[in-house]
């Protein structure tokens, strides 16, 4: 076989054992190559671990060697990030196991690289151990007795997962190049897989020569040829593409104004608020305002969320600190203000309000202070009559809000102005003109 | 701009103010957040953000993408770093410009998602395989974890290897009152801005592991740009060629090394609150130093004489600004306060070479140390 322009004249020989078909295919897709003419500046050849993985060495390409079983995932970052490049990845049988996951994932996203496996059905860099690809029954140095696993059909596997191009081959096949070629010019993601003999181990082991591989192919119910094409949008350019039709599509968000201070605030020290209620209570939210109107009225701000990973179901505990000086230690075992508004947050809020004492204020959903169990606390406690609650439906999602306000009102950290524009500044108007009704509303229900 | 963040916005803010222009990573509490605003930021200003199938997948992702010339990026916590651990060893021995977050979370294992804990730092420190050195900071507020970030990627480029921003869940997660500067609130270092990356001359033959001396870098050249790369994770010579050769292999691994330890004087970023009369003198980093300076500060209030100091830089440990910090008066006993059961402690131990006792405070019940915890150990409250 003549040498194209992209094997390295002076790389070679070739270093595999005698009669390796990895010759075979390097020979074969530099052929391919060839016939391509790409620019060998941006060509950049894949490897990782394995007899397959020394490749690179024999190409006057850029070449990426990396860990086993992850050269898809390179090819992948290469590919996406500068998609006018040319990716080819070399692996063998071994890293169709170790990277099996990366090559569904590949074909799933149909990201244009070009996949060669050199399947030998061995691992021949250690000692003939079997791979995710040997046939079942075969003697390998680690299936003495025979193989009892059934090997993976590659080809069948990145097809079900959508792959653009896949096709299965062998050394002995005067076309391959032809072949290569053509998975080389698919757009999407291309897998050959091609069927080469271990002259060190696999070969030798089952006695396994041309003739055997033939017959496995034609008998075993091993497809051959290109087993699949299709146009499916190649991964890169697509995501260009959307990208482009979302930025036609949308505004910009405006970021929040700045929280310059421009309201007084009679707060010395540091106050210490924790808003108990249930997910999807606007509990955060309604932390956030009180933290930005403290910020507008000239104080530090922390705040801490603490809520489980679902959504809208369960507690949600948000806890606040306002200071006339710069806050270090965020956590707040003893709140000087506690506000529970919804028994999801009893829980969470029971240790805060064991821990408070006469001095410190809880304000507490009358529900909650009737029952069989009601609230216990040596905190002063101020109850939250929602029934006095006038002019506004009391709902689940505006109970945070309305405590808020009565109790902004009755404490007077900061002027109701501040929050008010804390509200305006960050929520769309129909949601602020509902929050703002609620808060004020709110600031009356203890008067 | 006066803004309430938490520190993964602040250090999403920092990766895009540092020209970032490619993420990948894989959902994880706490870190996800930072994927959440790469993915909203960056395909609008011309970057990637690509969420992998895996953690794997995802750095993989990013090394290959850095090596066409983008600027990457990356978030997890502790599990992630975990499956992130190979592909740390391959940046490292391919020297690989990379920022890595990690906001940890109590562990081992999936440990507490929603809970805090700083037990990564040691595992941070010496993830790859044949440990080498790795650069890793440490923001104790949003600021700093904006201004931590900038300095990261800076890293990255001049040291050409990943270096980690190691956060906590609290840090993470907590909205700060900030008005982020691309300054360091620690020192008066002018306006940080992130250095161009190195790239070698297209007119000249390019090496791509020719390092002029072992402690610089050999410039960079992207794949498809005028040079022909060769990249390996294998041991490798000048031109990026797998080698045995004693000599050859001894270069590369003490180039590695050399690189980050003969820097060490440049590396050492705390926020030192010293008092020259103190005998106690409490050390900290991330969420745990927020209440070590409350401390501080409650102790002074009641007459006490104390020093404080922050760790911004956790690796290399900034032992030369610690031995001056012991040696600057008359320290008795030292307090390393973290939530984790020592792994900074000992640190501070072998710097503080046989001087002052040290007295470790650590928690691993997934609360915070809190302020008067510190000042008990260290006999000041």
């Amino acid at each position: 076989m003549t040498t194209g322009a992209y094997l390295d004249p002076q790389a070679l020989p070739f270093s595999f054992c005698p009669g390796c078909g990895h010759r075979v295919l390097l020979r074969a897709l530099d052929r391919a190559l060839t016939a391509k003419g790409w620019d060998p500046h941006s060509v950049v050849l894949v490897t990782d671990i394995g007899c397959i993985g020394l490749s690179d060495r024999y190409f006057g390409t850029n070449a990426f060697h990396g860990l086993h079983g992850r050269s898809v995932t390179y090819a992948t970052g290469i590919k996406a990030a500068n998609p006018d490049l040319h990716v080819v990845v070399l692996i063998g049988d071994g890293g169709c196991g170790i990277g099996g996951n990366h090559l569904l994932n590949a074909a799933r996203r149909n990201v244009g690289v070009t996949v060669l496996v050199a399947n030998n059905f061995n691992f021949g860099m250690t000692g003939g151990e079997h791979s995710v690809l040997t046939p079942q029954d075969a003697i390998t140095s680690t299936t003495r007795m025979g193989n009892p696993e059934r090997p993976l059909d590659v080809c069948a596997t990145v097809g079900v997962c959508g792959a653009g191009f896949v096709a299965r081959s062998t050394q002995f096949d005067d076309d391959l190049p032809a072949l290569i070629e053509r998975a080389l010019s698919h757009e999407g993601f291309a897998l050959v897989d091609v069927w080469e003999l271990c002259t060190a181990y696999y070969a030798p082991n089952n006695r396994f020569g041309k003739r055997d591989m033939l017959e496995l192919l034609e008998y075993g119910g091993w497809a051959t040829g290109v087993l699949q094409e299709n146009t499916r949008p190649e991964y890169a350019s697509d995501y260009r593409r959307r990208v482009r039709a979302m930025q036609r599509e949308t505004a910009p968000k405006k970021p929040h104004p700045s929280l310059e201070p421009r309201f007084p605030s009679p707060l010395q020290g540091r106050l210490k608020v924790v808003l108990a209620g249930a997910a999807g209570g606007k509990v955060r939210s309604t932390g956030h305002a009180l933290g930005r109107g403290a910020a507008l009225s000239g104080l530090y701000v922390t705040q801490r969320g603490d809520y489980p990973v679902t959504v809208a179901a369960g507690h949600s505990v948000c806890e606040v600190i306002l200071d006339s000086a710069p806050i270090g230690y965020t956590g707040i075992p003893r709140p000087d203000v506690l506000i529970l508004v919804a028994k999801e947050g009893r829980a969470k809020a029971a240790p805060r309000l064991a821990a408070m004492t006469p001095a410190d204020r809880a304000y507490i959903g009358v529900d909650l202070l009737r029952g069989d169990a009601p609230v216990t606390t040596g905190a002063q406690v101020i109850p939250l009559d929602w029934d006095r609650v006038v002019g506004v439906r009391v709902t689940k999602k505006n109970r945070a809000l309305l405590a808020l306000g009565a109790v902004l009102a009755r404490e007077g950290f900061y002027p109701l102005e501040a929050i008010e524009a804390a509200i305006r500044e960050t929520q769309p108007p129909d949601i602020a003109r509902e929050n703002l009704s609620a808060l004020r509303t709110g600031a009356a229900m203890l008067t | 701009m006066r803004e309430l963040l938490d520190g993964n916005a602040a250090i999403a803010r920092g990766a895009l103010d540092a020209g970032c222009d490619f993420f990948a990573g894989y959902p994880i509490t706490p870190a996800t957040s930072i994927l959440l605003a790469m993915m909203r930021e960056l395909p609008g200003r011309g970057g990637i953000a690509i969420q992998g199938e895996d953690e794997i997948a995802s750095l993989g992702f990013c090394i290959g993408a850095a090596m066409t010339g983008r600027r990457a990026f990356t978030a997890t916590s502790g599990p992630g770093i975990s499956l992130y651990s190979e592909n740390i060893g391959l940046a490292i021995m391919g020297e690989v410009p990379l920022v890595i977050v990690d906001v940890q979370r109590l562990g081992p294992a999936t440990g507490g998602a929603t809970t805090v804990g700083q037990g990564d730092v040691q595992f941070i420190r010496w993830c790859t395989s044949g440990g080498y050195p790795i650069l890793a900071l440490c923001p104790a507020t949003a600021a700093d974890a904006y201004a931590l970030t900038l300095r990261a990627f800076d890293w990255a480029e001049r040291f050409r290897c990943p270096v980690f921003v190691v956060t906590d869940k609290e840090v993470a997660s907590t909205l700060d009152l900030v008005e982020l500067v691309p300054r360091g609130t620690w020192d008066e270092t002018p306006p940080l801005s992130v250095r161009p990356r190195p790239l070698a001359d297209p007119e000249c033959a390019f090496a791509p592991c020719d390092y002029p001396a072992p402690d610089q870098n050999a410039p960079m050249s992207p794949f498809g740009g005028p040079h022909l790369l060769r990249f390996t994770t294998s041991t490798h010579d000048e031109q990026g060629h797998m080698t045995k050769d004693p000599a050859k292999v001894e270069r590369l691994n003490r180039h590695l090394a050399h690189k980050i330890d003969d820097h060490q004087h440049e590396l050492e970023l705390v926020r030192a609150d010293l008092d020259p009369q103190a005998e106690v003198l409490l050390v900290s980093y991330g969420v745990t130093a927020r209440a070590m300076d409350e401390g501080a500060r409650l102790a002074r209030a009641a007459g006490q004489r104390v020093s404080a100091l922050t760790l911004l830089t956790l690796w290399p440990l900034p032992q030369g600004t610690l031995r001056r910090a012991i040696e600057a008066g008359p320290v008795r006993r030292i307090v390393v306060a973290e939530l984790n059961d020592g792994q900074m402690r000992r640190e501070v131990e072998r710097a503080a070479c046989g001087g002052p006792e040290v007295v470790g405070l650590g928690r691993i019940d997934g609360e915070m140390i809190t302020p008067n915890q510190i000042l008990r150990a260290g006999g000041l409250a």
